[in-house]
């Protein structure tokens, strides 16, 4: 482009360059003379770095331990995540403290001395040969991770479906979770039941995901990645969970005022009692005499717009499915523990617990709140 | 260099010092003050203007950041209403790339390019004047939702999507009233601005240059504001294509976007992402700008392989355009195209690697000087080194499949936002400030505002990554006390103000510099690029000898006659 010379000149040999300007090569000496970076410098630099790592142990363990983890082994999706991070995290560990190291070395050997005469350093101007050297060493990088990551994307995305594994439809609601077992044709919601999977045959579960309004995502950390659920679409996740136990985890999308507070939970039991569960759900509601005052309220009010209780008149599908209220912990997508007086109060004023739920008050008398709690707590 | 030695560029004299005619010390009243500034087409005024508008918006959408940090301080906290994060959240975002990192970018090209590539203005000074205006009627727009629509209470109807706006959440159905209205119409006002701007700065860099300023003369900055501008050329158009979309299925029965109606809320994210993730280099190749000219000026060295960053800028820009779907790895698709996007992020890694290794290799050997610019430069340096590495981190689509959308890539992009981007605009500030007012910024309190803003700063974004690893997802109003997530919040919410307080020492010393500091000189850094060789604050014409130059540092010539650069380049 109408500079001077070849692509040989643009790298000037060093010691030609230098040569004639021996003020370079006597300004090196006295670097040398100076003992910088001092001895209290390196020691402050030790402790610190004793100190962080002793801070990012503390903190690794303390994340390994959390409810909510990203570090788990208890699912299959889940642990392949885990031990690529930790793969993934020791490479870029590694760059930067080479790449840091020699940043940090730079700044502190070369910085300009007191007493230094104004004279300005050599000018390098560049070296392909080292240019070279660090475009290629970070393809080779990059080479490998992406072998690696490829080989964990293909297997849990390309996985095959068992037989065996428990198929759950899962559509995400502003602000809730309906979960539809086909096969056993009962329909639930915001809490997740799973049987508890055995290497030897394993019974993963595998989730068709969608929504019935805006996207949500699916995430519970300790057992898999999360994957969206998007209207008009169907995605599709799995898991084979080894642990039995109570998993929490959210909504990860953004999906209006009450994303906060759109709570998950996957209960992954042990297989009888996941029968048992399963067996409880399929039945129709209970239908208690007692009770009968708070069910005319329920049926003649317009919550059966909403809800479903199988057995019923009450068919609507915006909101979640009562059949089996009791047998659940939390109400409001986990907003709430489930007991009558929360319940109540939920149904005198959604606000109470979730500002943004598209629950309306229903503005029943207080006797009517009462028979319709009363109503509620027998669905068991 | 004393101000009568007047440089010499490639053997003429420039005399513009010589022939500046008197200062004019009477001001005018305010309205022929006020007025000169809102008709000028002068780029340097222009750039000012976008400069200054943009540092308003920095404190207002700052501001927005302290309302969330301290709703999210502790579990189940009340500060603010749910309707009333969401709104602040989407305006924080909305206001800090938008009306904050463009234009200061922008109005930073527009300042300096015409000045180092030895212009006397912009190809097109009155579409830069029309592009300035446009972008900042946007941020008015945007700013109005808060009293329009349904008033002052619940923060008005300040838009409250976040700022990729997922549809269907932006359809009518889900966003009644009209705040999605506001951000539409903003975001298509300041795209106009945007691309006119774009516009100008290719036509210049091209077009504009003094003699002698081959392309591989250039400045290096001006190299990669021509690369930025065609990203964001390329980028804002389906940016705007998207908008206008979004318009129709509102106010025209579309449905473009409308899942009720056979529309495709995939469709949204794909548009957005093609703009939103080239947008990320829009706003980082500016920084990357500043250091190529900050680094070496306080090393006293060249910058180490000037064509391998020019190459690595223009690869840069090819594969960001190649990227954007690792914003969409858990949105269901298939597994070739996550591994596809998996490899294609992570080859930014190479170009963006070379850069930070030329960086150091320029300060190797150098004799630095820690001045104020430089300090924020090599902070730049070691952040946008983590920064980069967590993105890394993300490109593995399995990795990202747990981290997308959690604090960890909260924590990721504000690396790269502020710990990169924002360390390198208080570096351009303080190195440019000399030039823009004639005076110097207080170095002392400049040291105290660096050290004050890099602890807060690592409380905060350090931090602020061990809560996604703990399974937080962005975009809460609150959590639950049971997760964990609280000590670490605080800390987070502590570094926030510590940052806060950092800021206020800046403004403070950009007021006070402007009336009370040293006189700066022509060329206060004994710096390389043409811009030092004009008066500060330069006259309107710049040079009053159109410059020439042999080589791509015309001041190093000028000051070692003996030692020419063109003889090694």
């Amino acid at each position: 482009m109408g500079d001077e010379g070849g692509p040989g000149d643009y790298l000037p040999a060093l010691n030609e360059k230098a040569a004639p300007n021996l003020r370079y090569a006597s300004d090196r000496g006295s670097d040398s003379a100076l003992s910088f970076p001092s001895k209290k410098l390196i020691r402050s630099l030790r402790a610190a770095a004793a100190g962080l790592s002793v801070l990012l142990l503390t903190s690794s363990a303390y994340a390994i331990n959390s409810a909510t983890s990203v570090f788990s082994r208890d699912a299959t999706p889940a642990s392949g995540s885990y031990s690529l991070q930790l793969f993934v995290y020791a490479i870029t560990i590694g760059i930067f403290l080479v790449v840091g190291g020699l940043g940090t070395y730079a700044v502190i050997k070369f910085r300009a001395k007191p007493g230094d005469d104004k004279s300005e350093p050599v000018q390098i101007f560049g070296s392909n040969q080292i240019e070279l050297s660090w475009t290629i060493i970070p393809i080779l990088i990059v080479v490998v991770l992406f072998l690696t990551s490829a080989r964990m994307i293909f297997a849990v995305q390309d996985a095959k479906q068992p037989v065996n594994s428990v198929k759950v439809t899962a559509i995400g609601h502003q602000f809730w979770w309906e979960f539809q077992y086909p096969d056993y044709g009962f329909t639930t919601a915001n809490e997740l039941h799973v049987p508890v999977s055995d290497p030897k045959t394993p019974t993963p579960t595998f989730l068709k995901l969608s929504s019935a309004d805006v996207i949500h995502s699916f995430w519970v950390p300790r057992l898999a990645g999360k994957t969206d659920m998007i209207p008009a679409r169907v995605n599709e996740m799995w898991i084979d969970p080894y642990k039995p136990g109570m998993y929490l985890g959210q909504c990860n999308q953004y999906c209006g005022t009450e994303h906060a507070k759109m709570l998950l939970r996957v209960y992954v039991q042990p297989r009888a009692e996941f029968d048992a569960w399963a067996r409880n759900q399929q039945k129709a509601a209970a239908d208690v005499a007692e009770a009968r005052a708070g069910r005319d309220v329920f049926e003649s009010q317009s919550c059966i717009n909403c809800h479903a209780v199988k057995g019923t008149i009450a068919n609507g599908r915006f909101g979640p499915d009562l059949t089996h209220l009791m047998s659940r912990d939390t109400i409001a997508a986990g907003a709430a523990q489930n007991t009558p007086d929360n319940l109540r109060r939920w149904i005198e004023n959604p606000e109470v617990f979730k500002s943004g739920s598209n629950m309306p008050a229903m503005n029943l008398s207080p006797e009517q709140l009462t028979q319709v709690t009363a109503y509620l707590s027998t669905l068991k | 260099m004393s101000d009568s030695a007047l440089p010499l560029l490639g053997g003429v004299r420039d005399v513009t010092i010589d022939h500046a005619p008197p200062r004019v010390t009477s001001k005018g009243t305010f309205l022929e003050t006020a007025h000169s500034w809102v008709v000028t087409v002068d780029h340097k005024k222009l750039g000012i203007m976008y400069i200054v508008y943009s540092l308003l918006f920095l404190v207002v959408a700052g501001i927005e950041a302290m309302v969330i940090r301290v709703q999210l301080a502790i579990p189940h906290n009340t500060f603010v209403s749910p309707q009333v994060y969401n709104r602040v959240f989407t305006m924080h975002g909305t206001t800090m790339v938008f009306f904050v990192g463009m234009p200061i970018l922008i109005g930073f090209a527009n300042y300096l390019i015409p000045l180092m590539i030895g212009a006397r203005d912009m190809a097109f000074p009155r579409l830069n004047a029309f592009s300035f205006w446009m972008s900042a009627l946007g941020g008015v727009v945007l700013y109005y939702s808060f009293i329009g629509g349904v008033g002052l209470s619940n923060a008005g109807s300040a838009p409250d999507m976040g700022w990729f706006a997922y549809a269907p959440l932006t359809s009518k159905a889900f966003s009644r009233g009209h705040s999605t209205d506001y951000w539409t119409i903003s975001l298509l006002i300041s795209g106009v601005g945007s691309i006119g701007a774009a516009i100008n700065i290719i036509a210049t860099t091209i077009c504009m240059r003094c003699k002698g300023m081959t392309m591989f003369r250039l400045p290096l900055l001006a190299w990669i504001y021509l690369v930025q501008a065609v990203l964001i050329l390329v980028a804002v158009s389906p940016l705007t294509a998207a908008q206008i979309m979004l318009m129709v299925d509102r106010y025209l029965g579309g449905h473009f976007f409308d899942t009720q109606a056979g529309g495709s809320a995939y469709i949204w994210i794909h548009f957005f992402w093609i703009f939103g993730h080239p947008e990320v280099y829009v706003l980082v190749l500016p920084a990357f700008a500043f250091a190529n000219e900050i680094i070496p000026t306080f090393s006293r060295k060249a910058i180490f392989g000037y064509p391998a960053m020019v190459a690595a800028t223009v690869a840069i820009g090819f594969v960001s355009l190649g990227v954007w779907a690792h914003h969409m790895f858990t949105v269901g698709m298939t597994s070739v195209s996550n591994a596809f996007f998996t490899l294609s992020t992570m080859l930014v890694a190479v170009p963006t690697g070379i850069k930070i290794f030329n960086w150091v290799a320029t300060m190797w050997g150098g004799k630095i000087r820690f001045a104020t610019p430089m300090i924020f430069s090599v902070g730049f340096v070691f952040q946008f080194l983590l920064a980069g590495l967590t993105g890394i981190i993300l490109s593995v689509s399995p990795v990202d499949w747990q981290l997308h959308n959690s604090y960890f890539v909260v924590a990721h992009f504000h690396y790269v936002l502020v710990g990169g981007i924002l360390f390198m605009i208080f570096a351009a500030i303080y190195y440019w400030f000399p030039k823009m007012t004639g005076r110097m910024l207080d170095e002392k309190l400049g040291k105290i505002h660096f050290w004050v803003f890099l602890i807060g700063f690592h409380l905060t974004f350090d931090f602020m990554h061990i809560p996604g690893f703990l399974g937080m997802p962005r975009h809460i109003y609150t959590y639950e006390p049971d997760r964990g997530w609280g000590p670490l919040n605080m800390i987070v919410t502590i570094g926030a103000f510590i940052q806060s307080i950092g800021t206020l020492i800046f403004v403070y010393n950009l007021v006070h510099s402007y009336f009370k500091g040293k006189e700066a000189g022509p060329d206060p850094w004994d710096a390389w690029t043409l811009e030092w060789a004009t008066t500060s604050p330069p006259p309107s014409y710049n040079f009053a000898v159109e410059p020439v130059v042999g080589s791509r540092r015309p001041l190093w010539d000028v000051k070692h006659p003996d030692d020419l650069d063109s003889q090694w380049e």
